[in-house]
């Protein structure tokens, strides 16, 4: 499609809006990035995934500033796309305001409950799946110490980092589990300095597997922990190609999914809150041909037999925003 | 001897440096593979075709013109105010403190309150580096520039750990009540069947600018001040001679642009997000630079000069929306206008004037 034609067809829709929707579904990402190599990725590689089966389009944004969430948001919502996807919390309080103004129209957010009659609310247990990781970390150490480098210090990531602790200490309950912050704003999203001195810090006292679970900042640390011969964990997504033999798992968060599966149901997404777990397949371990040496028969049968333990309600891994605290240090 | 009429070195410097840029832009948008004209119109169309448009370009325009408001009043005086970026932090944080902690019954007294509050913040946080360049001849670029990021860590620092809403993973305060909302263009120029600036961020603090493109005239040309103010930038030793205090002058001088600075707060934290967010100025308080350069510090300058970079955010937005120009692109054609209208400014004068005295030669003979 040429630009003059993308813009043609802009202005018509624009004509348009509140009559005959386009129905092309948008996808809006946050301040971090569409190539994050990690969750904004993610959602990018869903809808792609969607184009290429469906071979429809959608559109894309990547924002430059805070003012533009909304702008962004209206601007598609009356251009007739719909649904209208946002990856990350923040989205959540223009949205809010947003999604009661154009009531035909469907919003899918992920990583945040937004009350509203037309929003599909994503949220991840992202709790089962680190307790999943953290149990094979605590399995694939030699030293008994292990590490999570967390980005901007939110109570989301602290989930991630209580669940891997409980999974760490299921394991082995004399384990040490270091844990660090990148930092407290959203930069500490995309700062891979800083998390590969996080890393070193850790491996001087004593880590020999480091889970990151800080956006783009994973990417510093999965690289230092490969060039001082450690293993890393990655997050979001199957990051275990990066480094081939040096990234012991992933564990994904099936954004991809999310984003597809809002793509594909269209205008008949079904609102209200979706919770993705392990039980629906939302979250997984990664194992691929780049981690098969790392991951033996006893350390898979292992986690495969916690997961089943979680899909059935059996094991229950603590959330930690559920009370903000953790029961596990 | 003036070397070029007024005319010229107001209008033909500026929009020969934009046309530059255009040329450079559009060869940019061409070699990715897109089409520049449909670009260029999707820009217009975008942010001066249609009421919301508008309401965007003049949301970021307000900015713009505070801040280069800001720059101009202290470059009168020879100070190079590089911390815009900074003030307006601060005064964010005024203003937030005032609109949280104080009830207002009605948002006429909340924004003059609000006012007060982003001014003597904003002011607050330029006194440190005008009173080490007055003083103790710190030289207060290098003050101002560090003094920006000692704010960001401030208003971190307070945003995560006091300011923060209970039970949520944003840094950013709890929404501002009711009554100190401001009314949008959306609320003062609608009518019961035209909607008009519909979801616009663009507000009555946009009068609020244009006050202030009033009293930075007024201050700069009509007082005793603001030729105290001129007399010391155009030669300190003379106005030392006829009496006037540096130290004064400096410190009175770089307190009104950090006021300026601080009162861009109003706009952005008060009006649109209604609550402080982390980044509450996003640039703003550096545009203000080339704002004030391309405006040659004079106040109608000033708000012309906002008003095309308010065009330029919010086409560069229509362009993020609707086609393929990835958003690193947009900020190289934001980038090269800025670079032609304040880095480069001489590389289009010089041969302009040079243009016009052999002119007048010729003229003369």
């Amino acid at each position: 499609m040429t630009l003059m034609q993308k813009f043609l067809g802009a202005a018509a829709a624009v004509a348009l809006s509140g009559g005959a929707a386009l129905a092309e579904p948008a996808l809006i990402f946050d301040l971090g990035g569409k190539f994050d190599k990690s969750f904004n990725e993610a959602a990018f590689g869903g809808a792609q995934r969607w184009a290429e089966e469906s071979g429809g389009a959608f559109r894309e944004i990547e924002l430059q500033s805070e003012a533009q969430r909304e702008q962004a948001l209206r601007r598609f919502a009356e251009a007739g796309s719909n649904p209208i996807v946002m990856t990350g919390f923040a989205f959540g309080n223009v949205l809010s305001e947003v999604a009661p103004d154009y009531p035909d129209t469907k919003f899918a957010i992920i990583d945040m409950v937004v009350d509203a009659p037309n929003v599909r609310s994503v949220v991840f247990n992202e709790h089962e799946g680190s307790y999943l990781v953290g149990m094979m970390a605590a399995m694939a150490s030699k030293s008994g110490t292990v590490g999570f480098i967390g980005g901007m210090d939110i109570p989301l990531i602290r989930k991630f980092a209580c669940g891997y602790v409980q999974g760490v200490k299921a394991v082995n309950p004399d384990a040490t589990v270091i844990q660090n912050m990148t930092g407290t704003t959203p930069a500490a999203w995309n700062d891979p300095v800083k998390g590969s001195e996080l890393t070193k810090a850790q491996i001087g006292q004593g880590a020999d597997v480091v889970y990151a679970a800080a956006g783009g900042t994973g990417v510093g640390v999965l690289q230092t922990t490969a060039d001082e011969g450690i293993l890393s964990i990655g997050v979001d997504s199957n990051q275990n190609y990066l480094h081939p033999g040096k990234v012991l798992t992933s564990m994904m968060k099936r954004v991809d999914n999310a984003v597809y599966e809002a793509m594909k149901s269209g205008t008949d997404l079904e609102t209200g809150i979706n919770v993705m777990g392990i039980a629906n397949g939302g979250i997984d371990y990664a194992l691929d041909e780049h981690n098969a040496a790392l991951v033996d028969e006893a350390m898979k049968a292992a986690v495969d037999a916690a997961k089943a333990k979680i899909a059935s309600g059996e094991l229950q891994v603590h959330d930690y925003m559920s009370d903000n605290s953790c029961p596990a240090e | 001897m003036e070397k070029m009429p007024k005319w010229a070195d107001a209008v033909l410097v500026p929009l020969l440096s934009l046309l530059m840029a255009a040329i450079l832009s559009a060869i940019v948008i061409f070699a990715i593979g897109e089409d520049p004209v449909a670009a260029f119109k999707l820009m217009v169309d975008g942010a001066l075709m249609r009421s919301a448009g508008w309401g965007y370009t003049l949301y970021y325009a307000t900015n713009f013109i505070f801040t280069g408001l800001a720059v101009s009043v202290a470059f009168h005086a020879r100070l190079f105010n590089i911390g815009g970026e900074g003030q307006a932090m601060l005064g964010g944080l005024g203003v937030a403190l005032v609109c949280l902690y104080i009830p207002w019954p009605h948002w006429t007294l909340a924004i003059i309150g609000a006012s007060i509050g982003g001014a003597i913040f904003g002011a607050a946080w330029a006194f440190a580096p005008a009173y080490l360049q007055a003083k103790r001849g710190s030289h207060v670029v290098i003050t101002t520039i560090m003094f920006n990021y000692i704010a960001y860590s401030v208003l971190n620092y307070l945003l995560v750990n006091v300011l923060i809403a209970k039970g949520s993973m944003d840094p950013a305060t709890p929404k501002f009540p009711e009554a100190t909302h401001l009314p949008t263009f959306r609320d003062m120029f609608s009518t019961a069947d035209t909607i008009l600036f519909r979801g616009s961020p663009a507000n009555v603090s946009f009068f609020l600018a244009l006050f202030a493109c009033v009293f930075v005239w007024l201050l700069i040309w009509r007082t005793r001040l603001g030729y105290e103010i001129r007399a010391f930038g155009h030669s300190d030793t003379a106005a030392n001679y006829a009496g006037i205090s540096a130290v004064r002058i400096t410190i009175v001088t770089m307190l009104i642009s950090g006021a300026l600075a601080g009162l861009m707060a109003v706009n952005t934290t008060q009006g649109e997000a209604e609550r402080l967010i982390l980044n509450p100025t996003e640039g703003a308080g550096f545009i203000g630079i080339a704002v004030a350069l391309m405006g040659r510090n004079h106040p109608v300058g000033v708000f012309i000069a906002a008003l095309l970079f308010g065009f330029l955010y919010q086409g560069g937005a229509e362009l993020a929306l609707w086609t393929n120009i990835p958003r690193e692109l947009i900020v190289v054609i934001q980038a090269l206008v800025i670079l032609f209208t304040g880095a480069l400014d001489n590389m289009v004068r010089m041969p302009l004037e040079r243009l016009f005295l052999a002119f007048r030669r010729k003229e003369a003979r």
